[in-house]
């Protein structure tokens, strides 16, 4: 019998193991001639082939300075993963629709799938491991634990940088679609919350128990 | 996504200078439309210009009580400053109603203006696209058509101009500042700045190879009533089926520029003449000559009735 406590391998591991058994069966019966032609990419320009490039590039992630070079290819949210092996920021769609690789930078919160890495020189970001951990969570780690604002989870860590910067936007009174004045204080009504969390997918439908998360948090604020 | 060699450039003549002297490179700023195309291999830049070290993120009045806004200002700095919210509420409203809080906080005032399409032939490399590869067909035409434009189109393409914000700048006669490789600048009228796509769906500015955005420039402020409105699928973070841009006065003139119905942001003079009339008036102006396939053709109705709607708020 296996103890459970003999098997040393991750979640993330396993499922790398996986991908790679893929990649390799995906080589070993390669696509006819035809259909690889018929599903390239009709260029605009036709291109010369180019050798991937390296640039160094550093920045500080949750207060620690990283000296790394990369493939310019490399997005921010690739590097966070794979260099910095940090993995709260996920890649969902990793064309900027979903927003679970939110991050911060420099206090403001972007989509990390659609940001170069080498484009943040010196800046300083935040991922969820930077906000809070299970011993000590962010205020709004822990209204999203209590009011159980997640299933799956993996839309989480964005879905909580993204609420805290939100807070911090009705703060500082930039307006929403949904003000109904521009010129007013914008409020930390479930409305303007439901706005500014658009770019947060959930597909498990977490979204009314996130709206109470985040208001507990901002009750507490205001 | 095909590799690129990358530089930063240190002033806006020498960015347009490294892009004269690479074929094939493109600057990039807030990078959210252009990374995303990169990596579908729909755009394969050899080479990307950083622009963001420009200092190019400044807002300052002009002299003649206008407004000249950075090429590098974010689409959330320009929406939320105290001038635009104020003087130019249809630029902060237009604004607002685009993307998502992530992608505001990096887009950039001239990459807004520079979005692509999101025609989805455009987007499946599988398919003829006259814009992504000239001369290889439109798969619009005849296809799923209930997004694109129903004006202004050729029979080579009919995309929509997916920008919120290039309907404010249209409404409101911005013009846009650039600067040329040889390092002369111009300033290029909005209205004559977005072209329709003829036989050259691929040429969508007038901006010549290697000309660099430097600013948007807005006139003195118009007063009125200020109201953009936006029809689409979701009630957030989806792109237009139709939008209605207006400023009006209280004397019943003023001026609307529409969105989501053309291949640039549309605006018909003799349709502003017409606006003390109502919106049937106006629209039939603004629409005179439109030819919908039967995917779109709801959507000339929607915008006499999203302007009818416009023109009674505005009235109060």
């Amino acid at each position: 019998m296996i103890n459970p406590g003999d098997l040393e391998m991750t979640r993330r591991g396993l499922l790398m193991g996986t991908a790679a058994t893929v990649a390799l069966t995906a080589g070993a019966f390669p696509m006819p001639a035809e259909a690889v032609v018929g599903a390239a990419a009709p260029q605009s320009v036709p291109q010369p082939d180019l050798a991937p490039v390296t640039s160094a590039v550093s920045f500080t992630v949750n207060g620690t300075s990283h000296d790394l070079t990369l493939d310019t290819r490399t997005t921010l949210l690739d590097a966070l993963r794979e260099h910095v092996h940090l993995t709260g920021p996920k890649k969902g769609c990793d064309h900027g629709q979903c927003g679970a690789c939110t991050v911060l930078v420099d206090g403001r919160r972007i989509n990390s799938c659609l940001s170069l890495a080498v484009m943040h020189q010196g800046d300083s970001i935040t991922t969820i491991e930077g906000l809070g951990n299970p011993k000590s969570m962010h205020p709004m780690q822990a209204a999203f634990v209590k009011h159980d604002g997640y299933q799956c989870g993996y839309c989480t860590p964005g879905q909580i940088c993204s609420a805290v910067a939100v807070l911090k936007e009705i703060e500082a009174g930039i307006p929403s679609h949904v003000s109904a004045d521009l010129t007013a204080r914008p409020q930390f009504t479930a409305d303007e919350l439901r706005e500014r969390m658009s770019g947060n997918i959930c597909r498990c439908g977490a979204y009314s128990n996130i709206v109470d998360a985040i208001t507990e948090v901002a009750g507490r604020q205001a | 996504m095909r590799p690129f060699t990358y530089e930063r450039a240190g002033s806006p003549a020498e960015a347009a200078a490294a892009a004269a002297r690479n074929p094939g490179a493109k600057f990039i700023a807030g990078g959210t439309n252009l990374l995303d195309l990169m990596k579908l291999e729909i755009e394969t830049p050899a080479h990307l210009i950083d622009v963001n070290g420009l200092s190019l993120d400044r807002m300052e009045a002009t002299p003649d009580g206008g407004l000249r806004i950075g090429a590098l200002v974010r689409n959330t700095d320009l929406a939320a400053d105290e001038r635009v919210r104020r003087d130019y509420g249809l630029l902060s409203r237009a604004l607002l109603a685009g993307a998502s809080g992530q992608l505001r906080n990096k887009a950039t005032t001239a990459g807004n203006l520079l979005q692509r399409t999101r025609c989805p032939y455009f987007y499946d490399t599988a398919q003829p696209c006259n814009k992504r590869q000239p001369g290889s067909g439109c798969a619009a035409i005849g296809g799923f058509s209930r997004q694109l434009a129903v004006i202004g189109g050729s029979e080579s393409c009919i995309a929509t101009h997916p920008s919120d914000m290039a309907v404010a700048m249209l409404a409101l006669d911005a013009t846009v500042e650039t600067v040329r490789p040889d390092g002369a600048t111009r300033a290029i009228p909005i209205a004559d700045f977005h072209r329709l796509p003829g036989d050259t769906p691929h040429i969508e500015t007038s901006l010549e190879p290697g000309e660099l955005i430097t600013a948007v420039t807005l006139p003195q402020p118009l007063g009125g009533t200020h109201i953009y409105r936006k029809v689409r699928d979701r009630a957030s973070y989806a792109f237009a089926l139709v939008a209605v841009g207006a400023v009006v006065q209280p004397d019943g003139s003023g001026r609307v520029a529409l969105g989501g119905v053309a291949h640039k942001p549309w605006r018909v003079a003799e349709a502003d003449a017409e606006l003390p009339k109502g919106a049937r008036a106006v629209t039939t102006r603004l629409l005179a000559g439109a030819a919908p396939t039967p995917e779109n053709a709801f959507k000339l109705p929607l915008v006499e009735r999203t302007l009818g709607s416009v023109l009674a708020e505005a009235k109060g």
